[in-house]
């Protein structure tokens, strides 16, 4: 699954490492475009519906935290 | 008698001194504060030689800041031209050239991204940089404002061209007081609005909240652009603030709705919500409407050329799912002019024709074009006995029999994508002539799933990465297409044309 989201995250920004050690919020790495963008593509990718009240930056600050919040869903 | 929106600011400023008028996180300022602060950055143009009705260029992201160094330009007497700090270099430049301002005003930090590109001839303010201890003489400020006529401009805002250079429509101070005199009138708006601003400073509905904190004291509320992607965090600020009026893209609104969040959110001091800048889906709409039974909505429609919007619809029946939500009427001191191919006026129900406005509201026209002014500015077809210039949308729409008007589409290739109005042409060069990713392409827009659409011709497929991160450098992310679709051959026409239709249609099956 972590690769699954590292590709998806390399579509939306190709120019940025998922890689390293960092807040993708607080390092610029995901703006509200991409937000956007990935929420769709995590959904299409893992077919599942993400509640509105889980769309907030701190489940989207690491490929930790998205695994995370994938996990509430029953996706592993 | 008031010629400058600056005059209604120094009104306000006597009366409400101590009132917040800008939120921004967690810092506010008053209106004495915001006035002090304003008339430093006009002291400061003024000391750098910059003469009166010069565009100075505003490089700052949503903030007390840009909001009291706006005010600054207006009092120096000069007009704003708000950039959009995550615009690529590229574009900048482009704008740059077009319009030479005289002084761009930013921070050490935010200005890095284009600091390469600005012109030796271009003088910059420096908000962090600068000691801001010195005396102004206020008088003397303002005595430089007498000279101002009320159709001398007080902003630029620009929008996509297609040629790859956006338009600098210029609008003058007169058309403001217009569509806010209407506006006030209309909803009757008192000094109490809170205003959850969520467009970004290049937006003429942020121009119209500076001119509701000028006019009416209104609270302007500063909602973060990166939480944009966030309503749960948008709507928890807008409670936190008892915000009371919203004017917003339904792009937005469309995403609460779809994620039912107004059910968790109950927004109990929300009294007025305007919408505008694209269609809002009536289902989405009603989702609104049912949550929210005492906000009075308003759908508003117009182009920036006309100074924010020409005709509204208070919304004030039920609408079915399936029926588009009308644009209504013209606003007060407005004429819309439904015109055919032959320019003849339109008035029966269900004919369509292309919307043309008359009016106080119209723009100067577009900075350093005048081929571009001359052709969407032109003298009504119907007047022939003296010069009177209407404005020529390019919106095709008809009257139902209610005499409503409705909304049909569009003459050309210009969608308007997450509130931005984009001109599709305007990709498609920058992807086969000025980065020739491609020999040859087609841009369409799939209405339903809001995507820009891209088919190439090319012996192999081109990674959507690759696209994105070329496309990127030239032009800001709301352009960069979604969906790309290789084709060894792309369908034409009878005329050996690329056949555009064809694949509208296929995407918007």
């Amino acid at each position: 699954m972590r690769e699954k989201i590292l590709e998806i995250l390399s579509t939306i920004r190709p120019e940025c490492d998922f890689t390293e050690d960092v807040d993708f919020m607080e390092a610029g790495l995901l703006d509200s475009y991409d937000i956007v963008s990935l929420v769709t593509n995590l959904e299409i990718t893992f077919n599942f519906r993400i509640n509105g009240t889980d769309v907030v930056p701190e489940n989207f600050t690491s490929v930790d935290t998205i695994i995370a919040m994938l996990g509430k869903y029953g996706v592993h | 008698m008031k010629v400058s929106l600056i005059e209604l600011f120094e009104e306000t400023v006597r009366k409400y001194p101590e009132k917040t008028a800008v939120i921004d996180k967690d810092r506010t300022i008053n209106f004495a504060d915001l006035h002090k602060q304003a008339l430093q950055i006009a002291a400061k143009i003024i000391r750098l030689g910059v003469g009166q009705n010069r565009p100075v260029g505003l490089f700052l992201d949503k903030s007390i800041e840009s909001v009291y160094a706006n005010l600054g330009i207006l009092y120096a007497g000069d007009f704003y031209m708000n950039l959009d700090i995550k615009t690529p270099a590229e574009r900048i430049r482009n704008i740059l050239q077009l319009t030479e301002p005289a002084v761009i005003i930013s921070t050490s930090r935010q200005v890095k991204p284009i600091a390469a590109i600005i012109p030796d001839t271009v003088q910059m303010i420096l908000l962090d940089e600068e000691a801001w201890d010195e005396e102004v003489d206020a008088q003397q400020v303002t005595r430089r404002l007498s000279s101002i006529i009320d159709t001398d401009p007080s902003c630029i805002i620009n929008t996509s061209g297609s040629t790859g250079t956006p338009k600098g429509v210029v609008l003058n101070h007169k058309s403001f007081f217009d569509f806010i005199d209407w506006a006030i009138d209309t909803f009757h708006f008192g000094d109490d609005l809170v205003m959850g601003s969520l467009s970004p400073i290049v937006f003429d509905i942020y121009s119209f909240e500076l001119c509701m904190l000028m006019a009416k004291a209104s609270t302007l509320v500063v909602l973060p652009a990166h939480l944009a992607a966030f309503p749960a965090k948008i709507l928890e600020v807008l409670e936190q603030h008892q915000v009371n009026f919203l004017f917003w893209v339904p792009t937005i609104m469309v995403n609460i709705a779809n994620m039912d969040l107004l059910s968790a959110f109950k927004l109990d001091s929300l009294q007025t919500v305007w919408f505008a800048g694209e269609v809002f889906p009536t289902k989405q709409y009603n989702y609104w409407h049912h949550h929210l039974p005492q906000t009075t909505f308003a759908n508003l429609y117009g182009p920036i050329e006309i100074t924010l919007d020409c005709t509204y619809y208070i919304i004030n029946k039920e609408i079915p799912d399936e029926q588009p939500l009308p644009i209504g009427y013209p606003c007060r001191n407005t004429d819309i002019l439904v015109l055919d191919d032959e320019d003849r006026l339109v008035s029966q129900p269900h004919v369509e024709g292309e919307l043309c406005v008359r009016g106080t509201s119209l723009a100067m026209g577009y900075y350093n074009n005048p081929e571009k002014t001359a052709a969407a500015f032109v003298q009504n077809p119907l007047n022939k006995a003296y010069p009177e210039t209407i404005y020529r949308t390019g919106d095709i729409v008809c009257y139902d029999e209610e005499g409503l008007i409705i909304f049909k589409g569009r003459k050309d290739n210009i969608v308007k994508h997450m509130g931005y109005r984009t001109d599709l042409g305007e990709i498609e060069h920058v992807i086969i002539n000025t980065l020739k990713l491609v020999k040859n392409g087609c841009i369409v827009y799939n209405q339903a799933e809001k995507q820009i659409t891209l088919f190439y011709e090319a012996e192999q497929e081109i990674q959507a990465a690759e696209f994105r991160l070329q496309i990127g450098k030239v032009l800001p992310k709301y352009m960069i297409p979604t969906a790309f679709h290789r084709l060894d051959q792309l369908q034409r026409n009878a005329n050996g044309k690329i056949d555009r239709l064809f694949y509208k249609k296929q995407v918007n099956k």
